[in-house]
């Protein structure tokens, strides 16, 4: 490919690619990122190749592996365009059909989305209620593009924001544009992006430096990584941007290492774009300069944080420093850097495409635009849903997200990761908009929206926190390291039991304390899922601490299992599954869980077979004793024919 | 070890700044682990005190100073994971091994580890063997997903 050295040679090349496209051309659409991999989507892949290759279809399909869809519940995922019929769960076998019956243009109906409500089969995106109430703008065209053709992207308007900034705006219109849009950072912080991109251009010194993080550390969120795989030229492009808005020739896309399809999905995006000229020198004709970097990150949940990450790409520790001087400022080599989280990025060749009136038509006063959850937990329809601010949540986790799994009672849901905190039912009608969620004492945080069920645990998610945080604090600063381990050893003391009147405000204090002194917002927010489930969830902290049980059933500490002799019929497939030799019994001979051996794995709670349902979950109540040998004989009665 | 290859590795980065993390992972990829020996020379050839590339190496969590097993596995300890009983799968993983995470089998078959999170939420609880996901686990698979890998 010869390089586009300027905006008419850009126009001409995109003519050409839109006059070769045939819109009403069968296409097929495979859902490959990591979640679809998970599902063998490599294997469906090579066979929809091979079968296209031996009926000689190449002309008549074009097949394309694409990012996420979004619907991981149901990968993987194909979509047969310019219908948009969507196939869910599709497997290997399924390939020649769906090839032959595309080309007759039939409908597979076993393949459709059966609403389990109304057992209503439904063949487009528009009719599937997991989609219907999303507004997809920044995942719209993650289906028709293959993330490794950067074509697909130039055909579907990729690549004019870029074409429009430098042939009609100055860098200071676009950053006029950036501000009048009033887009907020959607890494957790929600900070105002133009505000600074400003302090970046206005800072002295040179280079300075534009950075993408994508060290999606929040456990329970990968809304960055499916925008990675499935559209890194959307990233791309708003990276480019904002490199002509500040003022700067280098820049660095920061990825987590657990992601390598991310990875190699941006490396090859970042070599199409230098060679199509939209990376390099005089981009598009222009005195524009900019290069990209794709850097790795080993594994560290603290270096996500901006100063951290600055001091990971100098190939440092990646610790966070004071930040009375900004790394907007002094960042990276102690040079002005501007650092988005991959979404916010994405937003902005939209926003200087559509203008910053479009963007301020979706969303609440103070939060435009939309943003991206990733809805996991016990909800039905699991995956990544990009709703606009201001959506409540209920309209989320039960229209979008189905409910809770197998009709169990809604607990609360969990924003903003080890950062955020959780909201209970009784707040299910509120907006999700960043104000919303601080004022409930949660945050938007990147947008891991995990969604607990009654058999949640809320202690032990608080425990679970702050283990985490534990784990992954830098140990720099005395309030986080301390503070965390003291936390943890108070939290840990209540799950197994060993609670004592008191600990609850001594975890309260320890947490104000660790949130107002600590160095970095891993420390400052570290509070929130302490003080969260303090606030709604007392009563679950008081039966565990004062009756020493766990209303959830399942603090491994505060549990035994018992199998109820009445219900026993003696199948043996607990003890087969008992990995601790525990269970006691034979066929026709009830069986008994020694509790001095049982590890409490739960095993045999799980194997039970739900017609019998005999082994039981105690917590706080004594086990009752074991019945008398001969008691435990089955008689059968055979029925005589 | 293939000694030609480490110091291609190691050349490759020479007179470049801000390298140490991306040269690291890339010798981890190709060994399993970070030696000693190879930290010496990587001090010496790229001018790295020894103890930084410690420091380093010891604080991110992708890089072992320890040989790893000839599978890793991966056991998803993320948030979606979690409230879907993604510890009883690193139990019933620990359990079925008689390693604790963190540790590899005397035989050096397997390497056990609890991440944080693989990115697969919905999949969840997740489990990882080398390159191979296996979502949805329950404690009772474990035993038959981790044979096939003996």
């Amino acid at each position: 490919m010869a390089r586009i050295n300027s905006p008419q040679e850009f126009e001409e090349f995109k003519k050409n690619i839109l006059s070769n496209k045939n819109k009403n051309q069968l296409a097929i659409s495979l859902s490959s990122g990591t979640c679809g991999l998970a599902y063998g989507s490599d294997k469906i892949a090579i066979a929809f190749k091979k079968e296209i290759n031996n009926q000689g279809l190449e002309e008549k399909i074009s097949f394309r592996e694409v990012g996420c869809l979004g619907f991981c519940e149901r990968e993987p995922l194909a979509v047969i365009f310019p219908k948009g019929i969507v196939y869910c769960n599709v497997r290997i076998e399924d390939v020649q059909e769906i090839i032959n019956k595309s080309l007759k243009g039939e409908i597979i109906e076993r393949l459709l989305y059966t609403d389990p409500n109304t057992s209503k089969k439904m063949v487009h995106e528009e009719e599937i209620p997991f989609y219907k109430y999303q507004k997809k703008i920044v995942f719209g065209n993650i289906a028709k593009i293959d993330p490794k053709n950067i074509e697909d992207y130039i055909a579907l308007g990729g690549y004019s924001a870029l074409k429009k900034a430098i042939t009609k705006m100055s860098p200071e219109d676009v950053i006029d544009e950036i501000k009048k849009s009033k887009l907020r950072g959607r890494g957790g912080g929600g900070f105002p992006t133009s505000i600074k991109w400003e302090s970046t251009k206005n800072a002295s010194g040179a280079p300075k430096y534009v950075i993408v993080n994508c060290d999606e550390g929040d456990p329970g969120a990968y809304m960055n990584r499916g925008l990675m795989e499935g559209n890194p030229h959307s990233v791309l492009e708003g990276l480019i941007l904002g490199a002509y808005a500040i003022g700067s020739e280098e820049g660095f896309f920061y990825i987590r290492q657990e992601y390598p399809l991310a990875v190699r999905n941006t490396k090859i995006a970042v070599k199409q774009a230098e060679e199509y000229g939209f990376l390099g020198t005089n981009i598009l004709g222009s005195d524009f300069n900019f290069n990209v970097r794709v850097h790795k990150g080993a594994g560290a949940f603290v270096s996500g944080e901006s100063s951290a990450l600055m001091a990971a790409i100098e190939g440092s520790v990646g610790e966070p420093r004071p930040k009375y001087v900004h790394t907007s400022e002094k960042g990276v080599w102690d040079k002005p850097s501007t650092l988005n989280n991959v979404e916010t990025w994405a937003n902005v060749p939209l926003i200087i495409n559509k203008g910053a009136g479009w963007f301020n038509s979706i969303g609440t006063e103070g939060s435009k635009g939309t943003k991206i959850f990733s809805l996991v937990g016990k909800v039905n329809n699991t995956g990544l849903v990009e709703v606009p601010l201001g959506i409540p949540l209920r309209d989320i986790i039960y229209k979008i997200g189905g409910g809770i799994q197998k009709g169990k009672q809604f607990k609360a849901v969990q924003t903003g990761g080890p950062s955020g905190g959780v909201i209970p039912a009784q707040y299910l009608d509120s907006p999700v908009d960043f104000d919303e969620l601080i004022k409930l004492g949660s945050m938007m945080g990147s947008g891991g929206m995990i969604v607990m069920d009654e058999d949640t645990c809320m202690v032990d998610v608080a425990r679970y926190f702050v283990n985490f945080l534990c784990d992954e604090s830098c140990g720099k600063c005395v309030p986080c390291r301390e503070g965390l381990s003291q936390a943890i050893s108070i939290l840990n003391a209540i799950v197994t039991g060993e609670g004592k009147a008191g600990d609850m405000d001594k975890l309260a204090n320890i947490a104000e304390v660790t949130s107002v002194a600590s160095l970095c917002a891993l420390g400052k927010t570290s509070a929130n899922p302490v003080l969260t489930t303090l606030r709604y969830f007392a009563n679950e902290y008081d039966a565990h601490i004062n009756e020493k049980r766990c209303p959830a059933l399942l603090c491994k500490g505060l549990l035994s299992y018992y199998i109820d002799p009445e219900k026993c019929q003696a199948c043996t497939i607990c003890k087969k599954n008992c990995p601790a030799d525990a269970i006691s019994g034979e066929p026709l001979k009830i069986h008994i869980i020694d509790q001095i051996k049982c590890v409490k794995c739960g095993n045999c709670f799980d194997v039970c077979p739900s017609k019998f349902k005999a082994v039981k979950k105690i917590s706080g109540e004594p086990i009752p004793s074991p019945i008398s040998e001969e008691k435990r004989l089955i008689k059968r009665i055979r029925k005589k024919n | 070890m293939n000694e030609e290859k480490i110091e291609q590795i190691i050349k490759k980065y020479q007179h470049k700044k801000g390298i140490l993390i991306q040269l690291l992972l890339d010798i981890q990829k190709e060994l399993n682990w970070i030696p000693p020996n190879i930290i010496k020379k990587i001090s010496e050839t790229l001018n790295i005190p020894v103890s930084h590339i410690y420091r380093v190496a010891s604080f991110y969590a992708a890089l072992s100073l320890k040989p790893i097993g000839t599978h890793l596995i991966q056991v998803c300890l993320g948030t979606a994971c979690h409230v879907r009983g993604g510890s009883k799968i690193l139990d019933a993983v620990e359990d079925f091994l008689k390693i604790k995470a963190g540790n590899t089998t005397d035989d050096m078959t397997f390497t056990l580890s609890g991440v944080n999170c693989l990115g697969c939420c919905a999949q969840g609880p997740m489990l990882m063997v080398g390159n191979d996901y296996y979502g949805g686990v329950k404690p009772t698979n474990v035993k038959g997903i981790l044979e096939k890998y003996k």
